[in-house]
């Protein structure tokens, strides 16, 4: 091969680059597979994997049935590209629009794009789809994920939109500090649903208030919520994004997850990332190619809907093969078992002398507690016994989550170790 | 092929879950879904067979030549996914205590060091979740170094005509104009244009070393200089780290932060489109505007570590793709110090082979050694038969291979571009370039019939244009 090149060796290849050489890399000698095997086995050991679970915080244990993975160890899903030659791409190209359908029918949205990097950049990308040139305002829930609240800030001050955030009574938005806040260069609200604390959301009020404020409304939604709960779409939202990890990924440490995202029509053209159009051959045959690229990057640059190229793609159909499995029943079945499990749990733990509920209002599969001990004892006590436990907000309040995979024996055995906490 | 939604019936579930053992809650009716939830009803049987079937209809690394130029479709060793899938990885949550992870963050920790030394950074965030989102955060990493200096001015990035698309769209999100300046026919940077865009409003150059047209820029000091003698930042596009790997460093180039594609250079599987990892790689000067927490290391034990109050903020919910790390660090750790530094060297060599093989039939932007990629134009074809790249790219279709990029970039006429990797081996090369070539003679023999592939596939040519004015995003019953 050389000889073909005419070169006398690989170094020759990059002949005239000397100058350049690195002097010395910091990397040690290779392995073998066998030895980088155990290596790795090693450093797992070195993770605690918990018996139970009861931290969710925009990561939410679920149970996962064995055909998702089956499905999605096949190497032709795993080891492609970007679908970029759309006649052997089918089977990728259709798995996007059912995944795009999916994530349309369960937000009520009419269109929706290939995925999202995750729900918190999906929520930044809505917020800048609704960007007006005159108004450089957007009004965020305090109860949105403060990680999510982070990116958003993060992807929004260059922009140079302001943002303000909407207080909250008894842990839902605030409806009369949303309107006192509604000015006329507000251009979009953005909400939880659930949101943070768990809370349900008068997500169809704040809608209205939005209309009437001529702004655009963005919700982000939990999936299995969205089974349950009031369509953003019938709450009035333009643009529904969502954090899709719970449709069938694993917690691995907080990702790879999925943003998903569903919206009006009338903003089809300002989607940002990757959409499957349906079409079809000269003979007439279905077939589903990338569209809509006058978006993209690849062809409009500088004047792109965004940069995204390489998204979420497999964890996409990870969502669609999860969905098609659990359908409709189980997804209303697995959202049926959180909020019953949950408030299971809560009533539970009200019982026990020193735990309180900090919001009164409707929860979905998480709420706050306030406790007379130290919520580090509580989590520290709960370790010992082979449980995580919820999420430290304060001092003395910590956000539970339960979900269908918290059996009753589960939720008693953590009662249990509560009641003991000093 | 039907969609899942066609094959529905009513009643029938496919999962599997325990009955609820607590008393059911049932909301307020005001609170709950009006709307239909139609998604599939279908047993586990038919969903097997149903994402099956359309399994059957994609194309993956393991199932042939993959010289997708730009895109570096190496193979994806099965170690990678057997140490990815480990439940001492997978089981654990992003917010349990720091002293509950420690593996995790040992292996975070471990990649990003590695990182630094292949690329010769000093810092490395494994945040952003794909390659244009690590250009993203590295360009607001610029933007915070300027302003923190005072130096408000900076409001231009220069991106040359040459560069992946993704560089100005990332430029223009941070809120950036983006300078648009000319290359010459082999993709380099042309130094006056270059002199002639710098200034004080300049926040920084992207480039991509070696080029979109496979070529090594051998004047990067200059470029280097240029840029740096303005007060602007220089900014490495790690979409072409693979053909330098273990034998130049963006670092010792002069450049200041760089990206890279963990999916591309460190074989991690691309999925279809993701999930990819994009770590991004800075000098010290830049460090404390990185996205937090970062992972640090004292005394043997490891923790998530707030940036300090000069960071970006974050870009992701969490710490990034983090099973996609895992496959990386043990694609680093298998091949080592040399095995690095071979793997670029091969990539470089196979494209040299065939480019060597093809340049015959195809003029090439190279007069002698391209880097790990390289870049032919079919424009001499399309002018004498009317057969195109695209053309080229149906007919490979029908002889088992995954075509080139086609018309990238955008400096060439009828580009073919194509990245073999250095996981091919000369057989393969070989029977690529003998495909290639009778391709040719083919197209020559019959340029009307030439331009009917592809024939074997489940559908022929796409109707795009309806698919873009008409747009049909959901399935409808």
């Amino acid at each position: 091969m050389l000889d073909v090149v005419g070169v006398k060796s690989l170094e020759q290849l990059y002949q005239g680059l000397e100058s350049l050489f690195v002097k010395d890399m910091d990397l040690p000698a290779g392995k073998s597979q066998q030895e980088v095997a155990r290596y790795f086995e090693n450093l797992a050991a070195e993770n605690k994997v918990f018996g139970s679970i009861f931290l969710g915080a925009g990561a939410y244990q679920h149970y996962i049935p064995p055909v998702v993975k089956s499905l999605l160890s096949r190497e032709e899903f795993v080891t492609a590209y970007t679908p970029y030659q759309a006649e052997m791409s089918q089977g990728i190209l259709q798995g996007i629009f059912e995944f795009q359908t999916m994530i349309a029918e369960l937000t009520g949205m009419q269109v929706s794009n290939a995925s999202l990097y995750d729900g918190s950049t999906a929520l930044a990308d809505g917020i800048l789809m609704l960007a007006e040139k005159k108004k450089n305002k957007v009004l965020v829930s305090e109860a949105i994920h403060p990680r999510s609240l982070e990116v958003v800030k993060t992807y929004l001050i260059p922009q140079g939109i302001q943002i303000e955030k909407v207080a909250l009574e008894n842990g839902r938005t605030s409806l009369s500090d949303l309107k006192a806040k509604l000015t006329p260069d507000v251009f979009a609200v953005a909400v939880a649903q659930p949101n943070f604390f768990g809370v349900i959301e008068d997500a169809a009020a704040i809608g209205e208030a939005v209309k009437a404020a001529g702004a655009g409304y963005i919700m982000q939604v939990e999936p299995f919520a969205c089974a349950m709960l009031k369509t953003p779409f019938a709450c009035g939202a333009d643009i529904a994004v969502g954090e899709g990890q719970p449709l069938g990924m694993p917690l691995s440490f907080g990702g790879p997850y999925l943003g998903f995202v569903g919206a009006r029509e009338k903003l089809v053209r300002k989607l940002t990332g990757r959409i499957v159009g349906k079409t079809a051959d000269a003979n007439g045959n279905d077939a589903y190619v990338l569209t809509l690229q006058a978006r993209e990057q690849h062809i409009r640059r500088e004047k792109a809907a965004s940069s995204i190229c390489s998204n979420q793609a497999l964890c996409a159909l990870t969502a669609t093969i999860y969905m098609a499995t659990a359908g409709k029943t189980g997804m209303k079945e697995v959202a049926s078992q959180c909020i019953s499990k949950a408030h299971y749990l809560a009533a539970e733990m009200v019982k026990i002398p020193g735990f309180r509920l900090k919001y009164s209002a409707e929860f979905f599969n998480e709420f706050v507690t306030v406790t007379d001990a130290p919520a580090d004892e509580i989590i520290r006590k709960c370790a010992e016994k082979n449980i995580l436990a919820g999420l430290k907000l304060s001092e003395h309040e910590i956000l539970w989550c339960a979900t269908e995979v918290n059996t009753k024996a589960d939720m008693d055995q953590l009662l249990a170790v509560l009641k003991e906490v000093k | 092929m039907k969609t899942i939604f066609e094959k529905s019936v009513p009643g029938k579930c496919a999962i599997s879950l325990a009955a609820c053992d607590v008393p059911a809650y049932n909301l307020d009716a005001s609170l709950l879904r009006e709307t239909p939830l139609n998604l599939p009803e279908v047993s586990e049987v038919e969903v097997v067979r149903h994402y099956t079937a359309l399994s059957k209809r994609a194309y993956g690394v393991d199932d042939g030549f993959y010289p997708l130029g730009s895109c570096t479709m190496k193979y994806n060793p099965k170690l990678n996914e057997e140490v990815a899938a480990l439940p001492g990885f997978t089981g654990i949550h992003p917010m349990q205590c720091e002293c509950t992870v420690q593996g995790a963050l040992k292996a975070m920790y471990t990649l990003s060091r590695k990182l630094a030394a292949i690329t010769g950074m000093d810092e490395v965030t494994l945040q952003p979740a794909a390659g244009a989102h690590g250009e993203y955060t590295a360009l607001q990493l610029i933007r915070a170094y300027h302003l923190d200096r005072g130096d408000t001015g900076r409001d231009k990035i220069i991106v040359p005509d040459s560069a992946h698309g993704t560089n100005p769209a990332s430029a223009a999100m941070n809120g950036y104009t983006v300078v648009n300046i000319p290359s010459a026919v082999d993709g380099c940077v042309d130094l006056d244009a270059l002199r002639n865009a710098v200034g004080p409003d300049t926040a920084a150059l992207m480039l991509t070393n070696p080029n979109t047209v496979g070529i090594f820029d051998k004047n990067i000091a200059k470029i280097a200089q240029i840029v740096h003698d303005a007060g602007g930042l220089l900014y490495y596009d790690g979409a072409n780290l693979n053909a330098i790997m273990g034998t130049i460093r963006p670092g010792d180039m002069g450049y200041d932060v760089v990206h890279l594609n963990l999916h591309k250079t460190f074989s991690t599987p691309h999925g279809g489109g993701g999930p990819g990892s994009g770590p991004v790689g800075c000098k010290a000067a830049l460090a404390k505007y990185l996205p937090g927490p970062i992972v640090t290391e004292k005394d043997g034990k490891y923790h998530l570590t707030s940036v300090g109050g000069k960071s970006i903020g974050c870009v992701k919910t969490f710490y990034g793709n983090f099973l996609v790390m895992l496959r990386a660090l043990a694609y680093i750790e298998v091949l080592g110090k040399e095995g690095i530094k071979l793997a670029s060297q091969l990539a470089v060599l196979n494209a040299n082979y065939m480019m060597a093989r093809l340049k015959d039939k195809f003029p090439t932007y190279s007069s002698d050694i391209c880097m790990h990629e390289f870049v032919v134009s079919c424009d001499k074809i399309k002018e004498e038969i009317g057969v195109t790249a695209l053309d080229f790219a149906k007919a490979m279709i029908d002889r088992g291979m995954h075509p080139p990029t086609i018309y990238f970039p955008l400096i060439v006429h009828e580009a073919l571009m194509f990245e073999p990797t250095e996981t091919e081996s000369k057989e393969t090369l070989d029977w690529a370039c003998d495909t290639v070539l009778d391709l040719v003679a083919e197209a020559y023999k019959d340029p009307a019939a030439f331009k009917q592939h592809p024939r074997k596939m489940p559908i022929g040519r796409p109707d795009e244009v309806t698919a873009a004015r008409k747009p049909v995003l959901i399935y409808k019953a």
